[in-house]
Formats: C-alpha cells, structure tokens, sequence
C-alpha cells in the first residue's frame, strides 16, 4: 500500500452497508462477477464509471453490517484508490487495513464534491483537495499498524512474523 | 478503579492482571469459528502461502450454514471445499446442514464465559449471551489467528444498557433490543461492548438473552454481553460440559462510557422499518402495513420459545391467502423438540411452510428470497437495503409473535390482539 493517493472522487451518504457494497445473493460467484454488482442498490452506473484510483467519500458508518470480506475484494476489483469518510463501521475498517484498502476518517466530508480530484497522506492524516486549492485534516494511520501497512497489508506482516519468505 | 467485563476478558486472554479501555492488546484466542460462505474457500490461499499449519484444531470450529442446502453449483462449490478442507485439517468440530453457526456453536458448548471466541460473521457477538467475549473479523485476519491463534484488539469502552422492571405481555426481548438500537442509533456503539443488565435482563430465558447479544452488532457494537447466571451454567451442563464455569462478571467500580436506563414495563411491541435496523417505531404505527412474505427463523429468533410463541398465535388458525410464511428453526436441535411439542404440525396446519435449519433468505442465500416490490416481515437481525434478496424489496423486522400476528393478517400486526392474557408468557 503507498501513503500517498491520489485520485478523483465519488461522493456517497450514510450508511453505506456491506449489502450495498457487496449484496449477498452474488456472493459465492467469482470476484470478477460480484464486483459487477457492487453498490448497484444506491448506484447501479457504479461499475461502469469507476476508474483506477478513484476515490469514495462517504458519510457516516461507511461498511456497517456484516464482516464480509467480499466488500474490500470488489472495492480491490475496481482498483479503489481509497475511501474518505466521516466514520467507519468497526469491522469493515479492520478488514481494510487488513488487505491494504486505505481508509480515512475525517470530520466534514461534505466539503469535498464529485470529481474533485484529491491528494491523501496516510502517514500524516493529511487530504489535499487539489480541485478546490484546500486542504483538510483526516486521522492518521493508528500508530501500531503502520508497519503492517508498509508490509502491504495483515498477510505479508504475518509472513514477516512467522518468518516465511 | 474495577474492570468491565470486556477488560477482564481481554486481560485474561492478553495474559495480564489489568487492561483498560483504549489499550491494544495481543490476544490468544479460544474459539475462532468460520462458516462456509467466509471460511475456507476464502481463507486456504494465504493460510496455505503462510505455511498450512493451525495453531490448534481443537480450537477451530468450522459450520456450513450459508450455502446449506445449495441453491446454486457456485454455492454447492463452496460447501464442498469446505467440508473438504475441514476433512483434510482433520477438524474434531465440523458441523453441516445443522443450522446458523451462531446457534450451533451454542448448543455444542463451544460458548462459554469468559471466553475470547472470533468469527468470521458480523454476528458472532451472540456468544456474548452467554459471558463470552466474541466478535466478528475478516476472512484475512482469521488468516493470521488459525496460523498463529493471536491477534490484536483494542480493548473497548462499555456501555451499560440496563433493563429493569417485567415485560408486558405480547412484549419480548426483540422489541428491547429494538429499542436499544433506536435510541443508541445503529453507529452508537462502535468500537464499544454493549453490557445488558437489570432485573428484566435476568428474568430472560437463554434463548431470549442470545436476542439481545446476537443484535449488538446492529448498533455497531464489538460485542453484547450478558453476566452469566446459574441459567448459563444450568444450560451448559444440560449440553455435558463439565469442566469448571468462569462465572465472570464486572466490578461495581467499573468505568461505563454511558450508562441507558430502561423500564421494561413500560415497553410496547416495536418494528423496525426500512432500510436500516435504528428505524424503530411502535407497531401502533406501522400496523396494517401490508406484506408478500413472513420469515420466522434465524439465530435471532428461531429458537424453541420463538415457535412456541408462533405455535400459541397461530394454533388452529390460518394465515393470510396473500402471503407465503416461512418458518425456519434456528438449529436442527430445535427442529427435533418442534416437532416434539407438536408445533410444526400447529405451523404446517396454519399454512406455513416449515425449511430446514439454515441461513436461508435472511442473507438472501436461498430458500425464500424476495423481488421487487416485495414486502417481509421478519423475525430476523437486519433490514438493509437488498438484505434479503431485491434491492426493490423492503424488510420490516420484529418479535416472532409480530410476525406470527401479521401472517395471520397478511398485513403487520400487533401481536398482543392475539395473545390473551391467559396464554401469555
């Protein structure tokens, strides 16, 4: 996972549930197949229109609900580049760390418009808007996880852990 | 200054004499439970990568549920590999077509206070019911806690929801919950151990208890937990466990982030409406709303004492021509004694129709999911948007006495109309 991101935004609400992100019905189907229908219930264009890198800015309680993994997976699918939002669900916030999907906490999202084009540091908590020429400030990386993060994600750290190479 | 609940778990498990809310902790883990749709087939890649090798398999428990029976060749798949790893890790404890794992592993005694049990299910906080630490996690860290039985916690603050006083008649430990959610809102708890107590709390059964815990999640909570009692310990031995209970409990000085005060006295029937499960309103409000489907199952509410409740509702009646219910215990257990006491024959005879032991439609796997337009009421834990099948369908959730009330009706009731005071229970 790099610490600096940059991409152009979609804006979402609150609440943005993992049946949303990854409705249940699809998902025993392969990746490639359930990404298609990622966010479809709130935003059926979603597959179509997102292009690598990209970046959603949401709500509050972004990826509430089920522990799904699938949610990071279709994201991942659709080469997200990460997700501002003013507050993330527990789990899903966990999972992405876990798999390298950066996610950023920050106070006000509603500043930030569709097709601005941003600018984060995940080291520094720092979000740069570089459509509208402000800057604002999200959390930082939690202290304990950096090294996981700069491993690339739970399963390369583990690899370090368990001495595997 | 004492510990919670969640801060005594996580120091015994953390190998330490005292934790506090807000420190990170490395845990080792008692049970770490998987079922089929994000266990295996979703784990073995980076388990194998990572060596293949468990930390211990006694403490592995994996539960086919989601894709039992399969509804598709994509979903049979899934069940096979993960019956097959679960032969090939030699698993002692692997359990198919018994129903939802939450429910399983609670009747299997795999549950147990002060426990640390993580599950690859957002509502493995059931557990909590019965004094055990348990939460949900991703398919990628239960990576790391099969290979090495540790992983990193942040030990959470608590909120302290108390219940006092004696449920109405008609009122149950749903509409509780369901009040809780609404007032806490379905973020109030993230991050945060939702503690139930309170005379009202005591006077639940087990299976009504395991409502409350299984629902905790929905607020955004880490866990919901419940201080053992002798009921706990009662059912426990009713399941052969024998070995010595940690009838654990917090300390009177323990700090609380917030503390809810409830009379449950005072409580009506509640509904949570679409799309989202903080949504709650009185039935009153709701009433004569009408619906395509009733779905009176799930590990909230398909236990033993939820059909006994359908059954007294329902018992020489029949439900609505406009309507399909389906009825689907929470445990091939609690089908068995069902059908014991007589009470699918009273369910059948209404014109249900009685599935097995499964997740089923309550996911929006199999057996029962709805189209566009499509209204449910449910006894289930959650009503976002396409939960249950189309994203054009909504979801009402209440008490199995609600949805066996509104079968009758095929449209959402109020369940006391059906229960006189002289079977009340």
């Amino acid at each position: 996972m790099s610490f600096i991101i940059r991409g152009r935004v979609w804006t979402y609400g609150d609440n943005i549930n993992t049946d949303i992100i990854s409705p249940g019905q699809y998902m025993s189907l392969p990746v490639e197949k359930q990404a298609v229908h990622a966010m479809e219930a709130i935003d059926p264009s979603f597959s179509e229109k997102v292009q690598p890198g990209d970046i959603l800015v949401a709500g509050h309680n972004f990826g509430s609900g089920s522990s799904r993994e699938t949610a990071q997976m279709v994201l991942k699918h659709h080469r997200i580049g990460a997700i501002v939002a003013y507050s993330f669900a527990r789990i899903f916030y966990r999972n992405s760390i876990n798999v390298g999907l950066p996610v950023v906490e920050m106070a006000d999202t509603s500043v930030i418009s569709e097709g601005d084009e941003l600018e984060i540091n995940l080291l520094e908590g720092k979000i740069i808007n570089h459509t509208k020429g402000t800057e604002y400030k999200g959390t930082k990386l939690p202290e304990h996880l950096i090294e996981m993060v700069k491993l690339g994600g739970l399963e390369p750290y583990l690899a370090k852990k368990l001495g595997i190479s | 200054m004492g510990m919670t609940m969640s801060e005594k778990i996580l120091a015994k498990a953390s190998g330490q004499a005292n934790v506090k809310a807000g420190d990170i902790v490395w845990v080792k883990v008692d049970i770490a439970m998987m079922h089929d749709l994000l266990g295996p087939w979703l784990v073995d890649g980076g388990f194998q990568r990572l060596g293949g090798k468990l930390f211990d398999k006694e403490k592995v428990v994996v539960v086919s549920d989601h894709c039992t029976p399969p509804a598709t060749v994509q979903q049979a798949d899934i069940l096979k590999f993960t019956r097959d790893w679960s032969r090939d890790q030699e698993l002692p404890y692997y359990y198919e077509f018994e129903g939802p794992c939450h429910q399983v592993i609670v009747e299997h005694g795999h549950v147990r206070p002060g426990r640390l049990i993580l599950g690859t299910d957002s509502h493995t906080c059931m557990a909590g019911g019965l004094g055990a630490f348990a939460t949900g996690i991703g398919s990628t860290e239960m990576i790391g806690v099969l290979l090495t039985g540790e992983t990193w916690l942040k030990v959470p603050e608590t909120i302290k929801v108390v219940w006092d006083g004696r449920l109405p008649h008609g009122v149950y430990a749903k509409d509780m919950v369901l009040k809780t959610i609404k007032d806490l809102g379905h973020a109030g708890a993230t991050y945060q151990t939702i503690e139930f107590s309170g005379s009202a709390i005591s006077e639940l059964s087990m299976d009504e208890r395991l409502v409350l815990s299984n629902m905790a999640v929905e607020a955004g909570a880490k866990t919901g937990l419940i201080e053992p009692d002798h009921k706990v310990a009662e059912y426990l031995r009713s399941k052969g466990v024998t070995e010595e209970i940690d009838m654990i409990s917090s300390d009177e000085d323990a700090a609380y982030s917030r503390v809810l005060y409830y009379n449950a006295s005072e409580l009506e029937p509640q509904v949570a409406c679409p799309h989202e499960v903080d949504n709650v309103h009185p039935v009153s409000s709701v009433e004569g709303k009408a619906v395509d489907q009733v779905y009176l199952g799930s590990c909230t509410n398909g236990r033993i004492s939820d059909l006994r409740i359908a059954a007294q509702i329902l018992k020489g009646k029949k439900i609505s021509k406009n309507i399909r219910c389906l009825v689907v215990p929470a445990s091939q257990h609690i089908w068995m004694q069902a059908n014991k006491e007589g009470i699918l024959d009273i369910l059948t005879e209404a014109g249900c129709i009685v599935n097995m032991p499964s997740c089923g439609a309550c996911g929006g796997f199999t057996s029962g999911v709805i189209g566009a337009g499509e209204v449910v009421m449910s006894s289930s834990n959650r009503n976002f948007r396409g939960r249950m099948g189309s994203p054009k369908g909504e979801v009402y959730l209440g008490s199995p006495a609600a949805v066996a009330a509104t079968a009758i009706e095929g449209k959402i009731t109020d369940p006391r109309k059906y229960l006189p005071k002289e079977v009340m229970v």
